[in-house]
């Protein structure tokens, strides 16, 4: 009697879990569900695999292949004598003067330029932001730097910080001042710094103000009900909203900041004033000489360079995150 | 209306309701009550809040605060467009006036030294608007110098094709990427991000390389070529298909729609002003571009016009304004057409 109910039991739960009575054909339809599934899976990854194709072939061919052959090429003693040499290179590189100069400017500029970038444009985007009349007609007009083209830039430039130039010309005429070499003294960084500020004060600025005005409103009034200064309500509600901006903004800084060379190299040419040496110069000058081992060994340092302030710049925004998800 | 008997007796309840109030002798009179007449006409005046001091000064504070805001913004704004005001001013100088005003500039760069001494007691003078409009710069420069044209168009040739080319392949990784998200894709997506940061001192050796290994160093395509299959645009592209919502997709494929129709009829329409943005974005950087021909087109007559210009500065100032308006004019004349795509592309890409 127990044993008939326990089987009636069984079952019952065999029927409710299986779908079907009869075991074989289960096993059957699991086997063709999980076959039609790793298909459905292979299609897919088929399909959008498919839309990475041309870029991933481009990418390969001209980025991560040659870079594994740079990799190569600076371990061995030049690119036609492919003897292994371990770290000499590297040693080569890191004990050279010119290399180390350009790192220093190169690093040096990017330190002060990013920060002094963000802070301009965070300043002028929150200005911009308090309700000024015409605050897109302002933002049109900032933007047109981006857009001109650095050798006219570079013109202008000229025009004005040259040793002749105009700046000179008023410091003497207005304030009857000796003439400084703007682009060959210890003032070139200035010099370079406003243009790079000038560069990309607008494309920062519109970033910061789309985060802006992405901040609700809601919070801001209660925090202004509830007695908030202006002060409070910028650090403590208003700089967790920018904080992800702050960081993309920050990037393409940095970016931009490397690109500086161009400006640099069409004001001033190959051998410019020591503080304006950059490693793009060091570069160029390496590939006149065709001194592969080097060029590659400086390279991939700067690669190494590059990835660890990335590394620490995605920590950090990575923490900046999880703070404003709480 | 009321009847007398009536009215009697609601002006004995009011008497009597003012004998109670009055008769609670230790009241505490409130804050209207305490005030003298005068200080009530002040009160009302601080009320209604026009004539009151404190009012005052708080709009006037309104006020010269936003003027001072727009001051600067003003100041700002003029500084970020007079050079480009200033270059097409000039450049309709003749090329004498030019020479005349800016000619002591140039002979303190190099290669100048031998008629130095005619500048030497001048000081350059800043003109914005020209003596006498004349087209001389422009004419000499298209019509004497023939390769200032061939510059141009070696431009154009490098930049068209890597433009157009980068956002299709773009279009299409990033698309891949938005919607399929496996975790060896996201290894692949974060080294293609890495890629785009690299600066280009460290991308130019091994596309240098790998030019010298394809044969295609000193021709166009090796700045086309790896132009096109930069990752910069794939990284913000990508950003922006994410953003799509799911229930979109789910829709178009409940309707039948293949993942083609999806990426031609929704993703790439949703992303209509990130894809003007980016190519206006590209356009100019690769429009200045002076690192890639400076290295890969060691051919003079094969180099953009971004390169030829610098030497034109130093060399003929008679003909460097007009040189550089016309050059400013492409990307102008896009930055105009497309600034409103622009400014969106710009403002949701740094918003998650």
């Amino acid at each position: 009697m127990k044993d008939v109910e326990n089987k009636k039991q069984e079952d019952t739960k065999e029927q409710i879990t299986a779908l079907t009575v009869d075991p074989s054909r289960r096993e059957q339809i699991l086997k063709d569900k999980k076959r039609l599934r790793t298909a459905r899976r292979i299609k897919e990854w088929g399909i959008f695999t498919g839309y990475l194709t041309p870029s991933l072939v481009g990418v390969l061919l001209f980025f991560f292949l040659p870079l594994l052959m740079l990799l190569k090429t600076s371990f061995q003693r030049s690119s036609t004598n492919t003897e292994f040499i371990g770290f000499r290179n590297y040693e080569r590189v890191l004990t050279n003067d010119a290399f180390i100069l350009a790192a220093k400017n190169t690093f040096k500029f990017a330190i002060i330029a990013v920060p002094l970038a963000v802070l301009c444009a965070l300043l002028l985007a929150i200005l911009l932001n308090t309700g000024i009349p015409g605050k897109s007609i302002f933002r049109s007009v900032l933007l047109n730097p981006m857009m001109v083209p650095v050798a006219s830039v570079v013109l202008i430039w000229q025009v004005f910080f040259s040793y002749n130039g105009v700046v000179n010309g008023w410091a003497m005429q207005f304030f009857d001042l000796d003439k400084i070499d703007w682009l060959k003294s210890d003032k070139a960084h200035i010099v370079i710094l406003i243009l790079f500020i000038w560069k990309n004060l607008g494309y920062n600025m519109v970033l910061f103000l789309a985060a802006l005005n992405n901040i609700p409103g809601e919070i801001l009034e209660s925090a202004m009900l509830d007695g908030a200064g202006a002060i409070t309500r910028f650090f403590k509600i208003k700089m967790h909203f920018l904080s992800s901006t702050l960081f993309f903004v920050a990037i393409m800084s940095l970016i931009n900041s490397f690109k500086i060379f161009r400006e640099v190299y069409l004001l001033t040419g190959d051998h410019p004033y020591d503080n304006l040496y950059m490693l793009q110069h060091f570069m160029n000058n390496a590939f006149t000489n065709l001194d592969y081992s080097k060029l590659s060994s400086g390279a991939i340092l700067m690669c190494v360079v590059m990835l660890v302030i990335v590394g620490v710049l995605f920590f950090f925004e990575s923490k900046f995150d999880s703070d404003v998800e709480d | 209306m009321y009847s007398d008997k009536e009215i009697e007796r609601r002006k004995a309840a009011t008497l009597a309701r003012r004998y109670i109030y009055t008769s609670i002798a230790d009241r505490e009179l409130s804050f209207f009550e305490k005030m003298s007449d005068s200080e009530k006409e002040e009160f009302y005046a601080k009320a209604r809040g026009k004539g009151s001091g404190r009012a005052r000064a708080r709009d006037v504070r309104d006020r010269v605060s936003m003027v001072l805001g727009v001051l600067i913004a003003v100041l700002v704004s003029i500084m970020a467009i007079i050079p480009i005001f200033y270059t097409f001013l000039n450049s309709f100088m003749s090329s004498r006036e030019i020479a005349d005003n800016y000619g002591v500039i140039f002979q303190s760069l190099s290669g100048h030294a031998s008629d130095g001494a005619t500048y030497l007691a001048k000081t350059p003078r800043m003109q914005v608007i020209p003596q006498q409009v004349s087209i001389e710069q422009y004419k000499n420069l298209l019509l004497m110098s023939p390769t200032y044209l061939l510059k141009f168009w070696n431009s154009i040739f490098l930049v068209v094709p890597i433009v157009i080319g980068q956002m299709a392949v773009s279009c299409l990784a990033s698309y891949s990427f938005a919607r399929y998200r496996r975790k060896r894709r996201e290894v692949l997506f974060f080294s293609y991000i890495i890629l785009m940061l690299m600066p280009f001192q460290v991308t130019l050796v091994p596309n240098y390389m790998i030019s010298e290994k394809l044969g295609i160093l000193n021709t166009p395509w090796a700045i086309i070529l790896p132009g096109i299959f930069s990752t910069f645009a794939i990284f913000l592209l990508t950003k922006y298909m994410r953003q799509i919502p799911i229930a979109y997709i789910e829709a178009a494929k409940l309707d039948g729609a293949t993942e083609w129709q999806i990426f031609t009829k929704i993703a790439l329409p949703t992303c209509k002003s990130a894809i003007f943005a980016l190519t206006i974005l590209l356009f100019i950087d690769y429009w200045n571009m002076v690192e890639q021909p400076i290295v890969l087109l060691t051919d003079i007559n094969k180099q953009p016009l971004s390169v030829f210009l610098s030497q034109i500065n130093e060399a003929e100032i008679g003909i460097a304004f007009a040189a550089s308006a016309l050059y400013m004019i492409p990307p102008l004349l896009i930055f105009l057409w497309g600034e409103e795509y622009l400014v969106e592309g710009i403002s949701r890409s740094g918003v998650k």
